[in-house]
C-alpha cells in the first residue's frame, strides 16, 4: 500500500455543503443504519446486569448517559455488588474508560475551523462513545468542514436515545429473555467493532489495530487492570515507529 | 469518608471518566493534528481500543464470560470469511457472525451441542 499517514483535518471543498439541518439528519440516518442497533443490543446486555444486581433502572441510565463507555460502566456495576472498596470501583471505571483521551485527541482536528465545533468542544467530548467515533472517523474526513458538526450531534443523539432504549429493553426484558439471546447481544457489539477496526484504511492505523489486537489478550493476562492503556502505549508505540520507518523519505 | 450510596459511587464514576475526555480535548489544542505527536496519539488510540475489543472476545469479564471460546471463534472466522468475500462489507460480516453465534449459543441451550 502506497498511502501516506493521513493528515486528519483538511476540510474538503465540495461544492454545496448541506444545511446544518439536512447535515444533522444526515448524521441521524447514518446512526439509525448501524451503530444506533449495536448501542442498542450492547446496551441491553447492561440493563440485565444492573437488573441482576439489583439497581434502579434510573441508575442504569443515569450510568449510561454520564459514563457513556460500557467497560466503565460494568465495572462500577460489578465492583459495587463485590463489595469493593469505593476508591477501586471509580479506579477500575476510570481506567476502563481512558481510552477516551487519545480518542478525543484524534477526533477533535476534525472540526478546527469551526467556531460552534470550538464552543461545545467539551460537551462533544463527553458524548463521545466508540461507535459515534468510529462513525466519525470513516466519514468526516470526506465532508466539507460546515456540515461536520451537526452531522456529530446527529450521530450522537441517535446513539445516546440508543443507550437509554438498550438500558431499559435489558433491564424490562431481564429473566424473560433466554439467557442465550441476552448473550448474543453482548457478543454482537465487540464482534461488529473487530469489523470496523479492520476496515481502517491509513497505513498507521492499519499496523496499530493488528499489533493491538495481537498483543492486547496476552497483555490483559499479565496485568489485567492496566493491560488496556499499556497495550495502546506498546503497540501503538511500535506502529507509530514501523509506519515512520518504512515510510520513504522525500 | 462518603457515604457509599450507588448514587454517590455513579457520581464519582462518571466524574473520573470525564477526566480523561476533557484531558483529550485540552491536549488536542496543544498539540499539532499534523504534526508526528498527533500520529502517535492516533495509533495509540487505534492501538488501545484493537486491543480492548479483541481481549473482550478472548477473555471476557462480564456475563460473555459464560459463554464458549469456541463458539465466539467461530462466529468471528466465519464473520472474517464473509467479511473479505464481500470486500470488507462491515454490515454483513457482523449480522452474520451474531447468527452463527446465536445458533451456537441456542444449540447448546437446547442441549444439541
Amino acid at each position: 500500500m502506497m498511502t501516506m499517514t493521513k493528515s486528519p483535518a483538511p476540510p474538503s471543498t465540495s461544492a454545496s455543503p448541506l444545511s446544518d439541518g439536512a447535515a444533522f439528519l444526515s448524521g441521524v440516518g447514518t446512526a439509525f443504519a448501524m451503530p444506533f442497533w449495536m448501542v442498542v443490543g450492547a446496551m441491553i446486555g447492561f440493563g440485565s446486569l444492573v437488573h441482576a444486581a439489583g439497581f434502579g433502572l434510573d441508575l442504569g441510565i443515569g450510568s449510561t448517559l454520564g459514563i457513556w463507555g460500557l467497560p466503565g460502566q460494568v465495572a462500577m456495576v460489578e465492583l459495587f455488588v463485590l463489595g469493593a472498596p469505593l476508591l477501586a470501583i471509580i479506579a477500575t471505571s476510570s481506567m476502563a474508560n481512558l481510552r477516551f483521551m487519545p480518542m478525543v485527541v484524534v477526533m477533535t482536528p476534525l472540526f478546527a475551523g469551526d467556531p460552534r465545533a470550538r464552543r461545545w468542544r467539551f460537551v462533544m467530548a463527553q458524548i463521545m462513545s466508540i461507535n459515534i467515533w468510529s462513525v466519525t472517523m470513516s466519514r468526516c474526513p470526506e465532508m466539507p468542514l460546515k456540515e461536520r458538526f451537526p452531522f456529530y450531534l446527529g450521530v450522537s443523539a441517535v446513539c445516546l436515545l440508543g443507550g437509554v432504549i438498550g438500558t431499559a429493553l435489558g433491564f424490562v426484558l431481564a429473566g424473560n429473555m433466554p439467557l442465550y439471546v441476552t448473550l448474543s447481544l453482548v457478543f454482537l457489539n465487540p464482534a461488529y467493532f473487530v469489523f470496523v477496526f479492520s476496515s481502517v484504511r491509513a497505513r498507521n492505523s492499519v499496523i496499530a489495530v493488528i499489533l493491538g489486537a495481537i498483543t492486547g489478550p496476552a497483555i490483559h493476562l499479565l496485568s489485567p487492570d492496566w493491560g488496556v492503556p499499556i497495550t495502546g502505549i506498546l503497540a501503538g508505540s511500535a506502529a507509530f515507529i514501523a509506519d515512520r520507518h518504512w515510510q520513504p523519505r522525500q | 469518608m462518603i457515604e457509599q450510596t450507588p448514587w454517590t459511587i455513579l457520581m464519582l464514576c462518571i466524574a473520573a471518566t470525564s477526566v480523561w475526555r476533557i484531558f483529550g480535548v485540552v491536549i488536542a489544542n496543544r498539540i499539532d493534528a499534523n504534526g508526528a505527536l498527533f500520529q502517535w496519539f492516533s495509533c495509540v488510540a487505534y492501538a488501545m481500543l484493537a486491543g480492548l475489543i479483541t481481549r473482550i472476545l478472548v477473555f471476557p469479564v462480564g456475563s460473555l464470560a459464560q459463554t464458549e471460546l469456541t463458539d465466539r471463534a467461530v462466529a468471528m472466522t466465519v464473520g472474517f470469511v464473509v467479511f473479505f468475500a464481500l470486500k470488507r462489507n462491515v454490515f454483513v460480516a457482523t449480522v452474520t457472525a451474531f447468527l452463527v453465534f446465536l445458533t451456537l449459543a441456542w444449540l447448546r441451550h437446547s442441549g444439541r451441542l
